[in-house]
């Protein structure tokens, strides 16, 4: 009886010990939960959630106060990864929040831009490029189309266009067949 | 004469090849207007060097390789550039790509050529030549061959150096008749090849349905030390991995290439581009491509970069009646054009017109009934059906793990599917979307890294505004203090 008590005892005490080392010694930094919802984010940045961005958006979800449903650029896939990672049900995206579109980006009409960089100090990517009282421009390749920078505008002549395929973006569709049953 | 290694699967197939090998190679006339796509092969696309107005000379550079991987782009003749903007290109979609127009002036004026007496140059100065020349495979792909003529960053000594003198393809007879008419400057060109690589050994593959052009080619090889090897005659023998397999048993790795294994491969065409880069000091402007199938005259025609295919056909004698395609490549790997006013490219190696007798007809496409005869015929090795239903389901990563990428779009699964299901299209579907998904997580990831600059800078920025206020704090706050007593 007594030995069986010790023995236990010292099962437990040294096993806790282990843990409590493993516990210090391989610490995660942050929440990894929030990271890999994070990556899953289209990281637009637009706002449309109704968080400052994607990780306010994804630190939300990890802690159970936002839905899964909120983000339009992310999209129907989007959503469908969400709910994968989280082991939830798959949901249409929430229209409050707005509508998937197709990927556009923002277009700087050089003839009518004052420089007034209220676009510049809008663009949560940096994305903009431009002085004071100098012409603006929009760099394509790192505009994530989130529209932040239309609204400042006071001459409104920023224009969302979405991206044309060209021989590089173009891509084989998906078989239209008609697969008909067997006679 | 080494034993061969078969590879798995292929298709015997209807060959087509005398409609167009039983005559000579002609010259192909020199079109009024040539359009010369600025992308003809595999890397970035070339940086123009001219601008309309320019007068160029035959051979001169008028597109800059950009980067590495990237090839030069030569005007196929002299005159002048009245275009650099937009053009359609032979390319599935049919969508424009940037080009070079040039008017002829009709006197096809060259430039100085200099040849070079390679044995003195330094390698890396022979694979410069070779670049500058503008040197791409022409087996198809198009990828440029000095970057597969360097072998730094390896320290073995390559085995084998093969040249694929295949042609696998039904209908396609262009390096038939090149090897037929041309093996001495073929073989002139694998010695420069082999003088970069210094391979063990060189193997020269052919079909064994191409016997004058075995011979030709063994009778230029005599006292080389290169191998013809006659292969037999089953698609898709002319592809790398497979070709690979056949003559050394070696397997390239799933995401490896041939030098993994101690091997590299170009096509016939590629080492006669390489001889005349080098020995007579002429970039590649113009390329061997096959015409055959319902057009009046088939054969094989020497033919500028940029010639509109329309005047390719219209040198044939024009159509025949009831064509209802015009295919680019074989019947195989190829796709149909848009129009025929896309111009010709240096991948490009056939130009099919096919009529009702060629075209499979449409059957229905029936439900897949698990025959497993896809998996029979596929030269890769890997399980066409498992890979169907995933890409039809948009299981990406399944179908990744089926080892998407290792098909090579041959099609003979498609050829024998008794359900008629267009077994390539979905794969091409499934990688093109793979790679489109991959390329959106870059670009989100970068977002990402600029957004968390951005707020770090904001933060940063405050910080430093703070610390100055609070430098200048004594004078700030009787200010603040007797500005509030006026209030």
């Amino acid at each position: 009886m007594i030995i069986a008590v010790i023995a236990l005892g010292l099962l437990a005490g040294a096993s806790g010990l282990l843990l409590g080392f493993a516990a210090i010694r391989f610490k995660v930094e942050g929440d990894p939960m929030v990271q890999q919802i994070d990556s899953v984010l289209p990281q637009t940045q637009c706002g449309q959630c109704g968080y400052a961005g994607c990780r306010p958006y994804a630190e939300a979800i990890a802690a159970g106060e936002a839905d899964i449903n909120l983000c339009p650029p992310g999209g129907q896939n989007g959503i469908t990864a969400l709910a994968e990672l989280l082991g939830r049900d798959p949901k249409s995206l929430d229209p409050a929040s707005g509508i998937e579109k197709p990927k556009m980006a923002a277009v700087i009409d050089e003839q009518r831009c004052i420089g007034c960089t209220l676009c510049i100090q809008a663009c949560p990517v940096d994305a903009i490029i431009g002085a004071a009282k100098h012409m603006h421009t929009v760099l394509v390749g790192e505009c994530t189309g989130c529209e932040l920078c239309l609204a400042p505008c006071p001459v409104d002549c920023i224009q969302m266009v979405p991206f044309a395929p060209t021989v590089t973006t173009w891509k084989w569709t998906y078989p239209v067949v008609e697969v008909k049953a067997a006679a | 004469m080494s034993a061969l290694f078969p590879f798995h699967g292929g298709l015997k197939t209807v060959r087509h090849k005398t409609e167009s090998n039983q005559t000579r190679i002609w010259t192909a006339m020199l079109p009024p207007r040539l359009t010369v796509p600025l992308r003809q092969h595999i890397g970035a696309i070339a940086k123009p060097l001219v601008q309309p107005g320019d007068r160029v000379l035959k051979g001169q550079m008028i597109g800059q390789p950009d980067g590495y991987i990237s090839a030069a782009i030569h005007a196929p003749t002299s005159g002048i550039v009245s275009a650099v903007d937009p053009q359609p290109v032979a390319h599935p979609s049919g969508l424009a790509d940037l080009c070079v127009t040039i008017e002829s002036d009709g006197e096809d004026r060259w430039i100085n050529r200099q040849p070079v007496n390679y044995p003195h140059l330094h390698p890396s100065e022979l694979r410069n030549v070779i670049r500058n020349a503008g040197v791409v495979g022409l087996g198809g792909a198009a990828f440029p061959s000095a970057v597969k003529l360097n072998p730094s960053g390896r320290s073995e000594r390559l085995d084998t150096l093969i040249l694929n003198g295949a042609e696998c393809e039904p209908w396609i007879t262009c390096d038939d008749r090149l090897m037929r008419e041309r093996a001495a400057d073929i073989v002139a060109g694998l010695q420069i090849m082999a003088y970069l690589l210094g391979p063990y050994e060189v193997m020269i593959g052919i079909e064994d349905d191409k016997p004058e052009a075995i011979a030709a080619m063994s009778a230029a090889c005599v006292r080389t030390g290169y191998m013809v090897c006659p292969i037999p005659t089953r698609y898709p023998s002319g592809s790398v991995k497979q070709l690979v397999r056949l003559l050394t048993g070696k397997e390239i790795p799933v995401d490896g290439l041939p030098v993994d294994v101690g091997v590299q491969c170009f096509n016939v065409a590629t080492a006669y581009t390489v001889h005349r880069a080098v020995n007579f000091g002429e970039p590649v402007i113009s390329r061997i491509i096959t015409v055959t199938g319902q057009v009046h005259g088939p054969g094989n025609f020497e033919v500028l970069i940029g010639t509109p295919f329309a005047a390719l056909i219209a040198q044939c004698g024009g159509y025949r009646e009831g064509v209802e395609r015009l295919i680019l490549g074989g019947p195989m790997m190829g796709f149909a054009l848009h129009s025929d006013d896309a111009p010709v490219t240096k991948a490009a190696n056939c130009l099919l017109a096919v009529g009702p007798a060629e075209l499979a007809p449409e059957l229905p496409v029936l439900p897949c009934i698990r025959c497993g005869a896809c998996m029979d015929v596929c030269p890769a090795d890997l399980l066409p059906q498992q890979l169907y239903w995933h890409a039809r389901a948009k299981e990406f990563d399944q179908a990744r793990d089926c080892h998407l990428f290792s098909c090579i779009e041959c099609g003979c699964c498609s050829v024998v599917c008794p359900s008629h299901i267009p077994l390539v299209q979905y794969y091409r579907y499934a990688k093109n979307e793979i790679w489109a998904l991959e390329k959106e997580k870059q670009r989100a990831e970068q977002a990402r890294q600029r957004h968390q600059a951005r707020m770090e800078r904001l933060e940063r920025e405050k910080q430093e505004r703070e610390a100055k206020l609070r430098q200048k704090a004594p004078r700030v706050e009787v200010v603040a203090s007797s500005g509030k007593q006026e209030g």
